[in-house]
């Protein structure tokens, strides 16, 4: 199994650069890439659904603030350490996933789209209403002394740079290892020909439905990190804005490749930090750059590599 | 006993009956044949059988198990192999993939011995890496034809699976079904009489949702109800 190999080999290799890269850059980059790193676990989340199953939503800042509120609330308002709050917000992001995705999958394309961004929409105004315990659009702060994990001070660069990386392999050799296996094979196969998988004898709902939980948690881990590392949850977080972000950088990158969500992720961060340093309408530059990479690249910058120059990437 | 029987099957759209009241019975291990002209049904008759169409009232027996109320992939899970009318592949997958993915269901670690005797049976083996969707129209037709053998099917359901494909090309589509275990039993929708009359032990003809007769081909060529609801206005 060559092609096994060379995944994997990728997959580490990337790994490794990333971890070179902290005592590479400067503090500025080093920064960013924290960020970028928590938020591309987000984006293969997303990828898993999209990219694989075929399944497009619009509702996954819900499953990225259930993972972030289930964390800060318990933190918050239970008074739990990091790592069980940590665990909360995966569970509030399963639960939260496994509710929506078993409503929703009843409806399928553009139906799929709508009920999940109502769904989303729902949550956003659900943190909004309840603002006496999620402090609403203001949000939370976790305070620096809360934000240690065995010990370890995630609010300091390097420990925080080291966390997401952490998050950010754990994430990536899962998917990996998940989109290559007889599931992941048989999601494509979905995303191919649904018809075709049934007749098979797939059960597709079912595959759908643990697709769907899989990305949620995914997501919602992110969402957990992202409140945990940086200390700060809000409702901005659970806006329309935060489901189109992880699809934007998974067209970017490349839908239905591994590494397509971090590529996404790093050059849409880029391109607007780039973009804004000229002018002020880095918008406009921003998305010409978008609706170019959509005309010629459209199955994204590893997409395109993979299907011109290296056809094995996973 | 017959693996497949069906008591009164019927389906009704909105008002018009596609499919009526139909008893059928299939032995184990016989070829049978399903004609009639076009609109007679004859998909409608197998989507029942297979889940893809609910019935509107009736049932379905796979080898003794009333399966009626089963949704399609556990029919399929049972032993039903079912080909589209209308090419139906993992048109992005390749070739060996597609005929990997309905292997892996049943056979798991052991589909990739089952694919390379599939793709030997087929001859797609020197095209197993092509993308599916790059594949000509035949080896398409073919390739799914391949996915239905990789399941180890107890029931082979093939509608219309010589549509559109060339003299030599139905020649060879003849000479793998003959090389099939003869323990398959299989289920043939078919417009192209050669291949009805070489292959079919016995001959189904519905007309108008209905059984209109059954037997074998020289009983059905003799059958004049037959010539004149089908072979007479279609093919004299």
């Amino acid at each position: 199994m060559r092609l096994y190999s060379r995944a994997n080999a990728l997959h580490l290799g990337l790994i490794a650069l990333l971890a070179v890269l902290f005592f590479v850059l400067p503090a500025y980059h080093t920064g960013n890439l924290a960020r970028i790193m928590v938020l591309a676990v987000f984006a293969m989340g997303y990828n898993l659904l999209f990219g694989y199953t075929g399944l497009l939503s619009l509702g996954h800042a819900l499953f990225f603030a259930a993972g972030m509120y289930g964390l800060t609330l318990t933190m918050h308002l239970g008074g739990a350490t990091p790592a069980p709050a940590f665990l909360a917000g995966l569970i509030a992001a399963l639960i939260v996933s496994a509710i929506v995705g078993f409503l929703a999958l009843r409806t399928t394309g553009v139906a799929f789209m709508i009920v999940t961004l109502m769904f989303a929409q729902a949550g956003y105004l659900t943190i909004l209403y309840f603002g006496t315990y999620t402090r609403g659009d203001e949000g939370i702060v976790i305070p620096q002394a809360r934000r240690a994990l065995l010990g370890i001070d995630l609010s300091q660069d390097s420990n925080r740079y080291f966390a997401a990386l952490i998050l950010f392999a754990v994430a990536l050799l899962i998917t990996g290892a998940l989109v290559r296996s007889g599931f992941g094979r048989t999601l494509v196969a979905i995303r191919e020909n649904e018809d075709r998988a049934t007749m098979i004898g797939y059960d597709v709902q079912r595959f759908k439905l643990i697709a769907v939980i899989a990305s949620g948690v995914l997501s919602g881990a992110s969402g957990a990190a992202y409140a945990l590392l940086f200390g700060y949850a809000g409702a901005t977080f659970a806006t329309v804005q935060y489901s189109i972000f992880p699809l934007l950088w998974v067209l970017l990158g490349g839908a239905g490749t591994t590494i397509g969500p971090l590529i996404g992720a790093v050059f849409m961060f880029y391109l607007i930090d780039y973009a804004s340093g000229l002018t002020n309408a880095y918008l406009l530059l921003v998305g010409i750059v978008l609706v170019a990479l959509t005309l010629f690249a459209p199955q994204g910058i590893v997409g395109t590599i993979r299907a011109r120059w290296i056809r094995w990437l996973p | 006993m017959s693996l497949l029987s069906t008591r009164g099957l019927t389906k009704s759209y909105a008002g018009v009956t596609a499919n009526s009241d139909i008893n059928f019975d299939l032995p184990k291990g016989q070829t049978r044949a399903l004609i009639g002209p076009n609109g007679a049904g004859k998909s409608t008759f197998v989507g029942m059988i297979s889940g893809r169409i609910e019935a509107t009232s009736g049932t379905v027996t796979l080898a003794g198990e009333d399966i009626s109320n089963l949704p399609a992939h556990q029919r399929i899970a049972k032993g039903i192999a079912y080909t589209f009318q209308i090419t139906s592949v993992f048109g992005g997958l390749s070739v060996t993939e597609n005929i990997a993915l309905a292997a892996r269901r049943h056979l798991g670690a052991a589909a990739p011995e089952r694919v390379a005797e599939v793709l030997d049976q087929v001859g797609l083996t020197d095209r197993a890496d092509q993308t599916a969707r790059d594949l000509s129209y035949g080896h398409q037709r073919i390739l799914e034809i391949g996915m239905g053998l990789a399941q180890n099917p107890r029931l082979f359901i093939l509608d219309e699976p010589t549509q559109g494909l060339a003299e030599a090309e139905i020649d060879a589509f003849k000479t793998l079904i003959r090389a099939l275990d003869p323990a398959t039993t299989i289920l043939l929708i078919e417009h192209n009489m050669s291949v009805v009359m070489d292959l079919a032990d016995t001959i189904t003809v519905l007309d108008q949702g209905r059984i209109l007769a059954e037997g074998t081909p020289p009983e059905i060529r003799a059958n004049a109800a037959v010539q004149a609801a089908y072979l007479g206005t279609e093919h004299a």
